[in-house]
């Protein structure tokens, strides 16, 4: 059924890699072939919004994303955790139902606190 | 229907028939990787003037309409106008991080495009954890872009990137419990297993009230997902020049440019995989006649034809909708979407333990 069985997936996925990188390479390599090039002090700078650009860029940064970034994090590894139980839930029956409840109902709690705290209220 | 595996099968034959083996591979991951490449570029192509025909069509207006019959190539000009546009290099950038993010959100779109069923017989990468392997691909773009934003030296970029970065986590998860939800009802996360699933009915028709949720679930955070309107502030133009890319030049916007067209035909090609049985025709039980109509289509006309639908609603999304702000993007996934979700997905596996399906 599968496209040239003979060849592993891993091969594939590492073929499949190469080739992004090679599209970027490849580009890179034709834009720098037929493109001009200068150099001026000004074009040199960063375009920001039009005027120049005042002091760091590369700074300490609002901590708003980082409890979002958090929150993420529990939560995705949360869903790792569900796709081996969604793919025998067919399986299990009523007693899957149960078991996912309990792991549900501790993580819906830890949603809970986090709301209560105002972590999802964007300040 | 027309199995393309004949073709592949009759390749690989002719190759291993006279020459050895590490040569035949090594010449078959070359054709798979060409196809890829030429796929991709036809794909990016398409949906840049798809996008500007449509948006034009919604603001009654014509479009691209002087290159070409109907501004069919125009795009061809754009692109090459892109390619001869020059690289600059900025003082203040981190060479390495702005150099690298280009290559990291083209892979990462290029890895998921070859895990998708073209059609029967018709799909590179098949793992037996398929969908996943495409969700954890899916989540290494969101670093290419933080990287362009941290690296652009650029206070505009940064904010762009974080946002980009804050919305894409959050709407992953509700993008993942909408797919666990099917994965509950499919049983397996083999994407070829999953299409065959389909064969009797699509999951949307067969998965009864919590597939059509999951549905509408997965379109929302989908459109999130790819930093699209209305849920475009990663690149809000008046307030942040132009998002995370502002400082890229060239060709090197251009690939932030075509990686964002590739990620909305990936996500329409998941909602068609998930939802809309891939490239399983259109089946009504009974109906014997109209059926073997359907499967005369061929399986690959189905899959693009699903996906460019798909497409299509998210692209109508962009251009009716005003765009969200940050604040209420964000109460709007924690607050709303992801516990819907979640409910979603337990009153599958309910329906799914008590049999409550078709």
């Amino acid at each position: 059924m599968g496209l040239l069985l003979e060849i592993g997936n891993g091969t594939l996925a590492i073929t499949a890699t190469l080739t992004g990188m090679l599209l970027v390479c490849a580009a890179l390599w034709i834009a720098k072939l037929i493109s001009p090039h200068s150099f001026t002090v000004r074009k040199g700078e960063a375009y920001e919004c039009g005027i120049p650009t005042r002091g760091a860029s590369m700074i300490q940064f609002k901590a708003g994303y980082y409890i979002f970034a958090i929150l993420f994090l529990v939560f995705d590894v949360e869903t790792v955790f569900l796709y081996p139980w969604a793919v025998i839930m067919n399986t299990l029956g009523p007693k899957g139902l149960l078991c996912i409840g309990v792991f549900l109902f501790i993580l819906v709690l830890g949603l809970a606190y986090a709301w209560k705290k105002g972590a999802l209220v964007w300040k | 229907m027309f199995n393309f595996g004949i073709i592949t099968n009759w390749f690989n034959n002719l190759l291993t028939g006279c020459m050895p083996d590490w040569l035949a591979v090594t010449i078959e991951c070359v054709v798979i990787a060409v196809l890829i490449l030429l796929t991709y570029t036809v794909l990016a192509l398409f949906y840049i003037l798809y996008e500007r025909k449509l948006c034009a069509w919604f603001q009654c207006r014509l479009g691209p309409m002087r290159v070409g019959p109907w501004g069919v190539l125009q795009v061809f000009a754009d692109m090459f106008k892109i390619l001869v546009k020059e690289l600059i290099d900025l003082k203040g950038t981190d060479k390495f991080l702005f150099k690298i993010a280009p290559y990291i959100v083209i892979t990462s779109s290029v890895v998921m495009l070859a895990c998708l069923p073209w059609g029967l017989g018709l799909q590179i990468i098949n793992y037996n954890i398929g969908i996943f392997f495409i969700l954890a691909v899916s989540s290494l773009g969101v670093l290419g872009i933080l990287l362009a934003g941290w690296s652009s030296n650029n206070k505009y970029t940064l904010i762009g990137a974080m946002r980009s970065g804050a919305q894409m986590i959050s709407y992953e998860i509700s993008l993942g419990l909408a797919i666990i939800t099917i994965v509950i009802f499919a049983g397996t996360m083999n994407i070829n297993e999953l299409v065959w699933e389909q064969a009797n009915g699509w999951f949307i028709f067969r998965g009864h009230v919590p597939a059509i949720i999951a549905f509408i679930i997965y379109v929302i955070a989908a459109t999130a997902e790819t930093n699209r309107g209305p849920f475009d502030l990663p690149e809000a133009e008046h307030e942040l020049t132009a998002g995370y890319h502002t400082e890229y030049s060239g060709i090197h916007f251009g690939f932030f440019y075509l990686a964002e067209y590739l990620n909305l035909f990936i996500v329409s090609g998941i909602a068609s995989l998930m939802f809309l049985g891939g490239w399983m025709p259109l089946h009504v039980p009974g109906w014997d006649g109209f059926n073997a109509i359907m499967d005369y289509i061929p399986s690959i006309v189905w899959f693009v034809g699903k996906a460019f639908f798909i497409s299509f609603v998210i692209i109508w999304f962009k251009w009716t909708f005003p765009r969200v702000r940050i604040d209420q993007l964000l109460a709007f996934e924690w607050k709303y979407l992801m516990p819907f979700a979640l409910a979603n997905m337990l009153l599958m596996a309910v329906f799914v333990a008590l049999g409550w399906h078709f």
